[in-house]
């Protein structure tokens, strides 16, 4: 049997009374691939992880992850899936090891199964031998990844990122992306959301969001050319247009397109 | 990659580990404890973990148990009183010596002017007036009714009406004693009461002789404690991780919404519980609060109380975006349901729409237990009326708190 694809996604879409948050977004995402979400604030993407990890019940449209339903299968998808926010922090008056052992609990992961990943995630954040301290007090990218470890406590194989550097100094930031590159590399599913220009060229593919609309989806680089060759410019002497240069005068466009 | 990697930390297929495809109904109950059991674990240490939070906990409920032993009193002693002896003799001192000898008035000035009395009372100087005219001693001589009058501030009705009765005993008291003697001082057995001699009425209050009102308040102190932390802490615990972005990611866990109630009431249950337990100790042996019914009438009173109280208090988690709105809420609802439960003022003395509306809340019902079981050694039977309200309240709270918390949180 073919595995399902992680992620596919069909008109999906999420409204708020008047306010449509996401409108008509499709795309599929394949196993192993650090999928990018890019756009401004408000531009839906956490609404539409949101619907994705069961957190939000869709509109309109379809969408299925690991094979599941978002609409009637949300249980199900939790279990398979790993999820980390901007806003999570783990629980600040906890010590380190009471954080993991908690999210052990609630995924199903106990008895050396637990020892082992506990392990696994002390030595993934760099907190070995302070198991014993408070989460609050830890800085924060030493918080990020230790998140991480926890949100993928279960080993999932599809992990949802929401803005998850946000606040996090570029070092720092740095270390984490070569931490969701290595999980790639094993076959894990990356979906992630953020607004620096610079780890989206960490991703394989990007979808570029604007005002609940997908704009744009492809490579970094061929979003790069692509966006050279409209401005006319000469690839070989010009230099090649940044993502940023790319992600304005695409919603620029999309801005007109909207007025004309 | 500058962390390293076990490499058998990450699936390299699709079976995703930890979740069993068919899992076996034992199983899928084995791991629905656990979460629960994590969730729990997580609450506790959370609650005794921050100081202020075990300041709540264990030292508020004796706070205002102290508060409510001995700050409220409704008891009527050592009332200001201000007396004028026109009579001077040795009967009306004996009037006199009386109040004074009794610990409920004080003496707190004398007079020869009658306005004297009125002037103290307008000032606040004194709540009770004797005055005795003069002629006092030759009426009681001569066998007809002697006067005394006494004046009372009624600006306070409940001490007025208190003091005017102790007063009226005391002078029923010494005038009986009189011709009980056969004969008063000096005079020749004629009975000397002010008002018709021979009907002696004597009431004698049951359960609580001595009608200190801290027997009647001390056990209410229970239902108030474990009705406020029910709705405190199971409201702000919810509404806190809402507002710090954890309640997500709990919900993104294969955590159920019946789960994550459990996970949260379950602690609460157990410290209302204790609270109920602390309380009841330091009344009986602090307050020395007579305990005459059975612990396990109490405890489930108790226990349909607080189930009663924790579906209110997720009935406002699921409503309230942050503490303030919580915090708001329980202050709407916690307020009339202390007024309108007998607590500080009698449900039979509201107007008729309030004593109806006293019946839909379950305060009222719990502390006819209490006060029931501590002072009267009241069973089931004795009250069955109030343990089928909070049955129905019990049960019927928590089918509506479970639905809508699904809902909400589904």
């Amino acid at each position: 049997m073919a595995e399902p694809r992680p992620v596919v996604v069909e008109e999906l879409t999420r409204r708020f009374g008047d306010f449509t948050a996401v409108d008509r977004v499709s795309f599929q995402v394949g196993r192993g691939e650090i999928f990018g979400f890019l756009g401004p604030n408000g531009a839906g993407k956490t609404t539409t992880i949101k619907m994705l990890t069961g957190l939000l019940e869709p509109t309109e449209g379809r969408g299925w992850v690991a094979g599941l339903d978002v609409h009637g299968q949300r249980r199900e998808i939790r279990a398979r899936i790993g999820y980390m926010s901007q806003r999570f922090s783990l629980y600040p008056d906890l010590t380190i090891r009471e954080n993991i052992d908690l999210f052990g609990g609630l995924y199903g992961v106990a008895g050396t199964r637990l020892e082992a990943r506990r392990r696994w995630i002390l030595e993934m954040a760099e907190l070995q031998g302070q198991e014993g301290s408070v989460t609050g007090t830890l800085p924060l990218g030493f918080k990020q990844r230790l998140a991480l470890g926890t949100a993928i406590i279960h080993e999932p194989a599809i992990l949802f990122l929401d803005e998850p550097t946000s606040g996090v100094d570029p070092v720092a930031r740095r270390r984490f992306w070569d931490l969701i590159d290595g999980f790639s590399h094993r076959g894990v599913t990356v979906f992630v959301s953020t607004h620096y220009m610079e780890e989206a060229e960490y991703c394989h593919r990007l979808a570029l969001m604007n005002r609940g609309r997908l704009i744009a989806l492809d490579t970094p680089r061929r979003l790069r050319e692509e966006e050279a060759r409209i401005r006319g410019s000469d690839p070989s002497s010009a230099p090649p247009p940044s993502l940023e240069e790319v992600f304005i005068s695409r919603v620029e466009r999309e801005g007109g397109a909207v007025l004309g | 990659m500058s962390a390293p990697l076990s490499p058998a930390s990450l699936p390299s297929g699709p079976e995703v580990p930890g979740v069993p495809a068919q899992s076996s109904f034992r199983h899928r109950v084995a791991l629905r404890a656990a979460r629960v059991r994590a969730l729990v674990r997580k609450e506790l240490r959370q609650l005794f973990r921050d100081p202020k939070t075990k300041r709540v906990i264990f030292v508020s409920p004796v706070l205002q148990l102290i508060l409510f032993g001995y700050a409220v009193n409704t008891d009527v002693r050592r009332v200001a009183t201000w007396v004028v002896d026109h009579d001077q003799t040795p009967e009306s001192r004996l009037i006199l010596d009386a109040f004074t000898a009794s610990d409920y008035f004080r003496i707190v000035g004398r007079g020869d002017d009658p306005s004297a009395v009125g002037r103290a009372l307008d000032r606040g100087a004194a709540r009770v007036g004797i005055w005795i005219p003069p002629g006092f001693a030759r009426d009681a001589k001569a066998g007809r009714a002697p006067a005394v009058q006494i004046l009372v501030d009624g600006t306070n009705s409940n001490t007025a009406t208190v003091a005017q009765g102790y007063a009226q005993r005391i002078v029923n008291q010494v005038a009986l004693e009189w011709a009980s003697r056969g004969s008063g001082p000096g005079s020749a057995g004629a009975a000397l009461t002010p008002g018709a001699a021979g009907i002696d009425v004597r009431a004698r209050a049951w359960f609580n002789p001595s009608l200190e009102s801290r027997v009647y308040n001390v056990p209410a102190v229970c239902g108030v404690i474990v009705l406020l932390m029910a709705l405190l802490l199971t409201a702000m615990g919810v509404v806190r991780e809402r507002e710090m972005g954890t309640l997500d990611q709990l919900l993104v866990s294969p955590l159920s919404a019946g789960e994550l109630m459990l996970g949260k009431t379950l602690p609460v249950a157990a410290i209302a519980m204790v609270q109920l337990a602390l309380v009841t100790a330091v009344g009986l042996l602090w307050f020395d609060v007579p305990f005459r019914g059975s612990v396990a009438v109490l405890l489930v009173a108790a226990i349909l109380f607080i189930l009663a109280g924790l579906s209110v208090g997720l009935f406002i988690s699921t409503v309230s975006n942050t503490q303030q709105e919580a915090f708001l809420s329980m202050f709407l609802f916690i307020l009339p349901a202390i007024i309108l439960s007998g607590f500080l003022y009698p449900v039979e003395t509201m107007p008729d729409f309030f004593q109806t509306l006293t019946l839909a809340n379950p305060l009222r019902h719990f502390l006819e237990v209490v006060r029931g079981v501590f002072l009267k050694g009241a069973g089931f039977s004795d009250m069955p009326f109030q343990f089928a309200v909070l049955v129905l309240m019990a049960v019927g709270g928590l089918a509506g708190a479970t639905r809508r918390f699904r809902r909400v949180m589904g």
